[in-house]
């Protein structure tokens, strides 16, 4: 789930994966590579994600990840813009016949940007430091299944697990390669990517410089800049002045026009994995009666939502599943807009004559129009709606940690996080011990296309009972200048990589 | 006058030891839990108890309070939960975009409005008195954004002469840069700041116009810009001095806006994003180092009324005991 700027909690989709995802998403890097284009080019970039601190296992927030991850940092895989997991600093990796264990065979001639070899203890100790106590990592609980981790030699790292993990390796991606002596990682770095960290100015400016001992290929550019802002609008009028070269996430529909009817900008329409849904307590009445939910989800017109909030951007789902996640099926048709058949729903569970809710709604957009809406639709149906704003620090305590709520609004922005339908913990409540046991059975499948029918079973089932409304799915808009090529569109997991970006002389 | 000065210090130190009071007790009073920004979604009540513990939270107040002002005492502002830094390089780095920001922003509000305030009461019955105060009567009720983005509309986007906003990473090493991206943030506080100020100086300067002293001097065969000169601006810069310190003082810490619309990394923006993740010892630092400024700014106030007005010395200063 997505809370603002500063006060994000990155909530771990736990990914129950394929090793190497098939699903590719659709445009691939952005820009045309046309023409010479300059190796020492500086290359601005405009976020509205400053990092909270540089260190991704002490709450950094997607800030961290979208800055440092692949361009400072490099794990043993990378999660590639189009959604693969390819080696990194792994070179080669097998798993024993049960699953269980895990054997890494290091990539040779890698150094830390301190000068120190990276070897196995490494790995061990930047593996220990994301399953550690006071280890914030949005993929901790991903890698509880870790029950020991051996380093035989130098360049071999064997893990043990608890029960088998399908999604290891992918959720290994998210783990960077620290040097085990660096200190003070808040606030400097000693990684292995192609940029050391050149200077982090609070509230302002992070740059990176192309480190020249790099083990791959050299950065395109020489350094990279990323100017954070707190206003979308001063955000888009640096692109407009040229004070920076891209926009990493557009947050402000409003303002696209000016690009899409300027020859100077290209404007990518990306694959984004991030829903926002109308979460019902599933244990709290009147949303326990299976009716009442899907008849809420069919009196809701999602697609005049989300024309309202996105203009012509984002796309509709029918279920937690985005569609670049292996096991996507378009349920849009399931409980789909339909106000008669909500009637009838709602006269079946006892309630022709409506009820009303208190629906707690964040204090920031997208979430108080859509509220707005959702109470003005409702009303057709005799359900009135009692919206109560409350800031995210309010969510997290009343929401989410103590499940004090009838119903909610939230983004949730992890790919693969269908898999918390699986929880009956989670805030919401849903519990269905079938769809618990196929997530179980699907993160302990011996192949991707196990894991997938599972899923997929989850899916539909998930969707049918309505655990939660799903109302639409953001699109993830990237506006750069055309002078530049080579950037990520798809900003999987808020990465985005800077090293293939060229910019013309 | 000595005597004065020690006992307005004096006021000063009271008046600052009340305020790091309130300010350090009412920010624990504010809904929320440091520790939760601290812990990840999902932590145990050991791990937020640990988060707790590490940062302090978990002492009772009056020791968290003494550990804090022994800190202050030896010029230390702690360090941010969030992001590990110490307070005081990152405030004053902050201070290096907000007092000139706000100081050049002031004296150009000045100098905009003494003359404009003057004029528009001198010739109040012209029509282009009138105009004068018209305008600053809707300068008053412009929004500060709305001027922000309508001079980025013109001289940014349109024109191009100058930045939309930000402010350079190597700060006042690239100076050229750093002037130029100030322009436009000080003339929106200025623009506005003076449309209150005209307003001030008008009535000061009326009330001066009025007056029997006036009239006395020219009387005695000054010229009215001598008598003006010798007594008249005096006069009227008494009420103008309080309300110039308080409009300096405000725009330390509202120039958070401006700074929003310019995306300039200033002391309000620093102190919003601090609030927002229950930062403590950010807010803490920012709000103490405000709050001396703006008594500071009171005392400097008070001190040049005494100055320009005899009065107020008579009055206070031993004479009448």
């Amino acid at each position: 789930m997505r809370l603002p700027k500063n006060a994000r909690y990155a909530v771990a989709a736990s990914a129950s994966l394929a090793v190497a995802l098939t699903a590719c998403s659709g445009s691939g890097s952005g820009g045309a590579a046309t023409g010479t284009w300059d190796k020492d080019a500086t290359v601005n970039i405009g976020s509205l994600y400053e990092p909270q601190n540089l260190d991704n296992t002490a709450g950094g927030g997607q800030g961290v990840t979208e800055a440092l991850n692949g361009n400072v940092y490099e794990g043993l895989f990378r999660l590639t813009d189009d959604g693969k997991v390819e080696n990194l600093l792994a070179k080669d990796y097998k798993a024993s016949a049960d699953g269980l264990t895990y054997t890494f065979t290091l990539r040779d001639g890698v150094t830390f940007h301190s000068g120190k070899d990276v070897t196995s203890a490494d790995v061990k100790y930047s593996l220990e430091k994301v399953l550690a106590d006071d280890s914030q990592s949005a993929r901790k609980s991903n890698l509880q299944v870790v029950k020991s981790i051996a380093t035989p030699d130098a360049h071999t790292v064997e893990v043990t697990l608890s029960k088998k993990s399908i999604s290891f390796v992918y959720n290994l991606s998210y783990v960077w390669i620290i040097n085990s002596r660096a200190k003070n990682l808040k606030t400097q770095e000693d990684g292995t990517g192609p940029y050391t960290l050149g200077k982090w100015t609070r509230g302002s400016a992070l740059s990176l410089d192309r480190y020249p001992g790099y083990w791959g290929d050299a950065a395109a550019n020489k350094k990279v800049v990323f100017h954070y802002f707190k206003d979308a609008t001063a955000l888009n009028n640096s692109l407009l002045t040229n004070a920076v070269d891209v926009v990493t996430s557009e947050q402000s529909p409003d303002a696209l026009d000016q690009f899409t009817s300027n020859a100077n900008y290209k404007v990518s329409d990306g694959d984004s994995t991030t829903k926002l849904l109308l979460a019902f307590n599933d244990k709290a009445k009147p949303f326990t009666d299976v009716r009442v939910r899907r008849a809420v989800s069919a009196a809701i017109d999602d697609k005049k939502l989300l024309a309202s909030v996105w203009g012509g951007y984002g796309k509709l789902i029918g279920s937690m599943v985005p569609p670049t996640d292996p096991w996507y099926e378009d349920l849009t048709e399931v409980n789909a807009y339909d106000v008669t058949a909500a009637k009838k729903l709602l006269a079946e569970a006892g309630y022709a004559k409506g009820f009303s809710f208190t629906l707690d709604t964040p204090n920031y957009d997208p979430h108080p129009t859509a509220a707005t809406f959702i109470k003005a639709q409702l009303a057709k149906v005799g359900i009135t709606v009692r919206i109560n704003t409350i800031t995210p620090d309010e969510w997290y305590t009343k929401v989410y940690k103590n499940h004090d709520f009838t119903a909610t609004l939230q983004e949730h922005v992890n790919d693969r996080d269908l898999v918390w339908y699986g929880n009956p913990d989670f805030y919401w409540g849903y519990d269905d011990k079938q769809v618990t046991r196929w997530v179980e059975q699907a993160e302990e499948a011996s192949t991707t296309a196990e894991q997938t029918a599972l899923l997929k079973k989850v899916n539909r089932k998930t969707a049918e009972d309505a655990a939660s409304d799903w109302l639409y799915l953001y699109p993830q808009i990237v506006v750069a200048g055309t002078k530049l090529s080579g950037y990520p569109v798809n900003g999987l997991n808020s990465q985005f990589f800077a090293y293939d970006i060229k910019k013309k002389g | 006058m000595g005597r004065y000065l020690l006992r307005r210090l004096a006021f000063l130190l009271v008046s600052l030891a009340l305020a790091s009071v309130v300010l350090f007790v009412l920010l624990r009073l504010l809904p929320g839990d440091p520790a939760n920004a601290l812990t990840s979604v999902g932590a145990s009540p050991e791990q937020i108890a640990a988060a707790r513990h590490a940062i302090g939270s978990d002492r009772p107040l009056p020791e968290q309070f003494t550990h804090w002002l022994g800190q202050l005492a030896t010029g230390d502002l702690g360090t941010s939960f969030v992001s590990s830094l110490p307070v005081g390089p990152e405030v004053a780095a902050r201070l290096n975009v907000t007092v000139p920001l706000t100081l050049a922003a002031f004296v150009l509000a000045v100098v905009i409005a003494v003359p404009v305030g003057f004029v528009a009461a001198r010739r109040r019955h012209t029509w282009y008195g009138a105009l004068l105060s018209g305008i600053s009567q809707l300068g008053m009720a412009v929004p500060v954004f709305w001027l922000g983005m309508i001079l980025i509309a013109v001289f940014a986007l349109g024109a191009g002469w100058l930045p939309s906003g930000g402010f350079p990473q190597d700060g006042w090493a690239a100076p050229a840069d750093a002037v130029r991206s100030l322009v436009l943030p000080v003339l929106t506080i200025a623009l506005v700041m003076s449309a209150s100020l005209i307003r001030y100086v008008r009535s000061a300067a009326l009330e001066v116009l009025d007056s029997d002293f006036l009239r006395t001097a020219r009387a005695l065969g000054a010229s009215f810009p001598a008598a003006m000169w010798r007594h008249g601006l005096r006069n009227a810069s008494v009420p103008v001095i309080s309300v110039l310190g308080i409009e300096l003082a405000s725009t330390l810490l509202g120039a958070v806006v401006v700074e929003s619309v310019y995306a300039l990394p200033g002391l309000g923006s620093l102190l919003a994003t601090g609030i927002a993740q229950h930062d403590y010892p950010v807010v803490q630092g920012v709000l103490f180092v405000s709050t001396l400024a703006v008594l500071l700014i009171g005392f400097v106030a008070d001190l040049a009324q005494r100055i320009v007005d005899p009065r107020l010395r008579a009055r206070l200063s031993g004479g009448a005991r």
